[in-house]
């Protein structure tokens, strides 16, 4: 029977021979560019790997092309154990997941200072996340207890250790907190009964563990699961305690390179970096079998042979992923009506075509066809996820599109669900409604997008939209999903001001914001909440407002939303006695599109720098409201002339 | 395999532990002489060993080892058949 062993990294690829050499070429280029830095990082590095790579990232520092593969993340952490090497672990797996880290280690013993003190070394590395990594000893879990309420007042007085510096975090550091959850030590205390006892070490850290998710949603922080990552390579493997002893290692140095991936994955998760869709191949990826070659009766999926139920885990498993919000789409070298055969007639198939957003079957190269499934749903390339059995394909498509993720799959196909899920691309650090209904969504806009084709002139299509759209102030509701905008969009978005939930609710009541949320509904359904826009009275001139933040999800371009939310946020100025609204772009690598964006809603340009960004103005008085193709509604709707 | 095998095995895999492109050691070699070998790099280097030669060491075992020669030596008595 063959194994997956999830320590040594099994879907992504092995470390080229060549390495070595490469590394050295880096560490003496003039540049290097943020997508070979992800390629390079994208290879199942040992520790010793991971360490000569990190040392090549950080020498390489100014050299680094800001070429829009990686988003920087300032990382403070906090550890009671040797971080020695969880640092440039962290570094070196940063760049597979789309972030350039960069930590800074807090002194064992003074994070109490280094939190709560005035500009301390923590606070000035300005960090963007901080990292509580503590294992039990250093919480006071010694040992059991055999009173209970000894067992009670160790963990509340953990969970006060954590919750205290995770506040102070909060307001003194400016930062999000991620949480480590406590592994178990393998070596019970009674046995089987420690599970029924509540002071055996087992019971104490299961109770912290639990308080400390419900403390992390209360508080808007982050969890890193260690107690679910122990129990993943088994409790046994996770602890080394002659290392412990000998080094205060906080698991086995072996299991570095598993954590410090799991590091990555949550920080990209928070750079908005999580992946969006699941691109799937169909033959011998999700049933047995050439379609065209075997027919309807001869590929093998469903019950009845070991081959057929591997395939239907598979399907079972892209179904979980779309129910909570990752998007289906197939691509496929196949005649089209083969390949739509088995979704429409074949009893067994799990996954019909209503499941798959975008299915895509023909004889064209296939890196074409993944572009072509990213256009059509209006997501960049560097958003999906590839899964092929075929190792030609798969390196096809690394090859074109590097910025598609392309997990290594075993040649058991009851392995490719653990593929997929433990390669961490979909890592999600918070589930909404929004998600449960966003594959439904995307799979309708999808066939939007087909209709426009059909329909005539733009004005016609956009009133058969029966669109209605709700124009809002920021609130509690929204501020979750307010804050994953600022923090995903890259495209439409004029000034890319990434905000944590603790800014946006700061918003919420600052008297010199005019905050907007903005949402869509039309005749296809509800696409949720679509853009967002901040302007703020200027400290040197009164009478004007300045835009903070517009954004807009590409799902909606061509709508006419931009002139919706110019309408509210006119009808707010002008109620506040302002006289102009300034307008600001501040280009990147990925929002050229709206280089434009005010001259089109009719600024003024007032000035350009050589670096392309540029201040537009509009003149209140000169404001013309046109008549837009949509019913407008909510607290910051304008009136109707 | 020989003792010439080990050492050299060894010193692949010192040199990869310690970002070396060549290093010349030889049974006498201590920490002392080598700037990158310090007890972290010690620790990554015990169990780099321990896994290309499949054994372990105790950390009492380690605590002996203080010449790369007892390094070769112990690897040779663990793998002996």
């Amino acid at each position: 029977m063959s194994r997956f062993e999830v320590a040594d990294l099994p879907w992504l690829r092995p470390v080229p021979p060549d390495f070595r050499r490469t590394c050295k070429e880096m560490a003496a280029a003039p540049a290097v560019s943020g997508a070979s830095l992800r390629d390079l990082s994208d290879h199942a590095h040992d520790l010793n790997g991971l360490i000569r790579l990190a040392k090549v990232i950080q020498s390489a520092e100014e050299r680094i092309e800001r070429d829009g593969a990686l988003s920087p993340v300032s990382l403070g952490l906090l550890s009671s154990a040797t971080t020695d090497y969880l640092a440039p672990a962290i570094v070196a797996s940063g760049p597979r997941h789309g972030i350039l880290p960069n930590l800074f280690v807090a002194e064992y013993g003074q994070f109490a200072q280094e939190v709560f003190g005035d500009d301390t070394p923590l606070q000035g590395s300005k960090p963007d996340a901080v990292l509580l990594a503590f294992d039990p000893r250093a919480l006071g879990f010694a040992g059991s207890e055999i009173d209970p309420g000894a067992a009670e007042a160790r963990v509340a007085d953990a969970l006060y250790q954590v919750a205290n510096l995770a506040e102070g975090i909060r307001s003194r550091v400016g930062a999000s907190v991620v949480l480590q959850t406590l592994a178990v030590p393998p070596e019970p205390w009674c046995g089987h009964y420690d599970r029924r006892v509540a002071g055996a070490l087992a019971s104490m850290i299961a109770s912290f563990n639990d308080r400390l998710a419900r403390f992390a949603s209360e508080s808007g922080s982050l969890v890193l699961d260690v107690a679910a990552l122990a129990d993943l390579v088994g409790r046994v493997t996770w602890h080394d305690h002659a290392q412990w002893h000998s080094a205060k290692l906080p698991f086995a140095l072996e299991l570095t390179p598993l954590y410090a991936d799991h590091v990555a994955r949550l920080l990209a998760a928070l750079r908005g970096k999580a992946r969006k869709c699941l691109v799937l191949d169909l033959d011998n990826t999700i049933w047995g079998g050439v379609i065209g070659d075997d027919g309807l009766e001869g590929i093998r999926i469903g019950q009845g042979s070991a081959e057929g139920e591997a395939f239907l885990a598979v399907q079972a498993y892209a179904l979980g992923l779309k129910k909570r919000g990752v998007i289906l789409a197939v691509c496929s070298k196949n005649e089209e009506e083969n390949a739509l055969q088995p979704f429409r007639e074949h009893p067994d198939m799990l996954l019909r075509e209503e499941d798959i957003a975008v299915f895509v079957a023909n004889w064209q190269d296939k890196a074409t066809n993944v572009r072509e499934i990213a256009r059509r749903l209006n997501i960049g390339t560097d958003a999906l996820v590839f899964l092929d059995d075929n190792p030609a394909e798969r390196a096809r498509i690394r090859q074109m599109l590097p910025e598609v993720a392309v997990p290594e799959v075993p040649e058991d196909p009851a392995f490719y669900p653990a593929a997929v899920a433990h390669s961490g691309f979909f890592e999600t650090i918070s589930l909404s409604a929004e998600d449960f209904q966003r594959a439904e969504s995307y799979r309708a806009n999808a066939a939007r997008t087909s209709a426009m084709e059909k329909m005539g002139s733009l004005d016609e299509y956009l009133a058969s939209l029966d669109m209605v759209c709700d124009l809002a102030p920021f609130d509690t509701v929204g501020r979750a999903r307010i804050t994953q905008l600022t923090n995903k969009s890259n495209q439409f978005n004029l000034t890319t001001r990434r905000y944590t939930e603790r800014e946006i609710e700061e918003m919420e009541t600052d008297p010199r914001c005019f905050t907007l949320q903005v949402r869509l509904t039309d005749k296809f359904g509800d696409n949720g909440m679509i853009s967002v826009v901040v302007f703020k009275r200027t400290a040197d001139d009164p009478e004007a407002w300045e835009c903070d933040t517009w954004l807009m999800s590409c799902r909606v371009l061509g709508r006419r939303v931009e002139e919706a939310a110019l309408a509210a946020v006119v009808g707010g100025a002008l109620e506040a006695g302002a006289r102009r609204l300034i307008g600001l772009y501040l280009p990147t690598a990925k929002n050229k599109m709206v280089a434009d964006h005010f001259g089109k809603l009719g600024f003024v340009k007032i000035s350009e720098e050589a670096n392309g960004s540029s201040r537009w103005q509009l003149d209140l008085s000169e404001y013309e409201r046109r008549s837009l193709p949509m019913r407008l509604t909510g607290a910051l709707a304008p009136e109707s002339a | 395999m020989s003792r010439d095998d080990v050492m050299r095995k060894v010193s692949d895999i010192f040199c990869d532990v310690m970002d070396l492109d060549e290093v010349d050691l030889k049974d006498e070699t201590t920490a002392d002489d080598v700037d990158e070998w310090d007890s972290l790099s010690h620790v990554r280097l015990i169990v780099s060993v321990e896994k290309a030669f499949s054994i372990k060491f105790s950390n009492a075992e380690i605590a002996e080892l203080s010449r790369f020669g007892d390094l070769i030596d112990a690897i040779l008595a663990k793998t002996a058949t």
